[in-house]
């Protein structure tokens, strides 16, 4: 049964270098800054960032995973903070979680999602309507 | 240079039609490191009740992405790319991308405003089948940074 409050299965998603290379092609996005260190950390960031389109797409899996048919989500939106840098060697690991935050009259679900790395909050304002699993 | 505010209101000619494939939506789901089988199997996606594999929900980037560049490439514009940021994105799907769709997208500049020295442009691109079905609506504001404050 979905009401206020229930929580979805949090998960954690890692995002490597590949991944953002492997997102530049699948998406057509091939901003310098999130394959090119040089010219990521000349235009002031630490290091490269990956795509705010890949961190919101990997951060509605807690919804999709959740609701069974991905089709269910009919509507989706976050605000960008803070950019997530992605290391190399090594990983950066989004962590996302989600609440419901309300139940509306036609059984949709509003869902609040937190999507963080080491801590911090990369996605703000978060927010996905979709239809509930069933049960 | 700051935006021309008069393309405020502005709304450009659909883009060509693009044919949604079943490879194109398993690369992106590839991509996306999101294994669903909805998006690469037509049997799952049918025994989830739709017509063939599905998208995920925030593929019509794929579409829009390239249409808010006719905004933003545009000279008359006065957008300086180097200066762009993504601050928000949105998405209201009336029914799912499927495989087999044929879309084209229309691109609206809604607003253009100045918040704490930066120029928030906000955006609506509709997706709609050939059909002039409206499948996907994709909000964005594009921020552009101010100079010297960063």
């Amino acid at each position: 049964m979905t009401e206020v409050g229930t929580q979805l299965p949090a998960q954690d998603f890692p995002i490597s270098r590949v991944d953002l290379v492997r997102y530049c092609g699948a998406s057509g996005d091939f901003n310098v800054i999130h394959w090119n260190e040089r010219v990521a950390k000349s235009v002031g960031l630490p290091d490269v960032i990956a795509h705010g389109m890949l961190t919101m797409a990997i951060a509605i899996r807690v919804v999709t995973d959740w609701a069974g048919d991905p089709a269910a989500v009919v509507e989706y939106g976050v605000r960008f903070t803070r950019p997530v840098i992605v290391p190399d060697p090594g990983e950066a690991v989004l962590h996302v979680e989600g609440t419901v935050r309300a139940v509306r009259d036609d059984g949709l679900a509003e869902v609040d999602l937190t999507a963080t790395v080491d801590g911090q909050t990369v996605l703000a304002k978060a927010r996905a309507i979709v239809r509930p699993p069933a049960g | 240079m700051p935006v021309n505010p008069s393309f405020a209101g502005r709304s450009y000619p659909p883009t060509p039609p693009y044919r949604v494939s079943r490879e194109k939506i398993r690369e992106f789901a590839d991509a996306i490191s999101d294994p669903n089988p909805a998006y690469r199997s037509v049997d799952a996606a049918k025994a989830l009740g739709h017509a063939d594999v599905v998208a995920p929900p925030t593929f019509p980037i794929v579409l829009t992405l390239p249409a808010g560049q006719q905004f933003i490439t545009d000279p008359d514009a006065g957008v300086d790319y180097s200066r762009v940021v993504h601050g928000e994105q949105r998405f209201v799907h009336e029914r799912p991308v499927v495989a087999g769709d044929e879309l084209q997208v229309t691109l609206s500049i809604d607003s253009i405003r100045s918040a704490a020295g930066n120029e928030l442009i906000s955006t609506r691109t509709e997706v709609r089948t050939t059909a002039d079905e409206l499948v996907s609506t994709a909000h964005a504001i594009i921020v552009v940074r101010g100079g010297g404050d960063d």
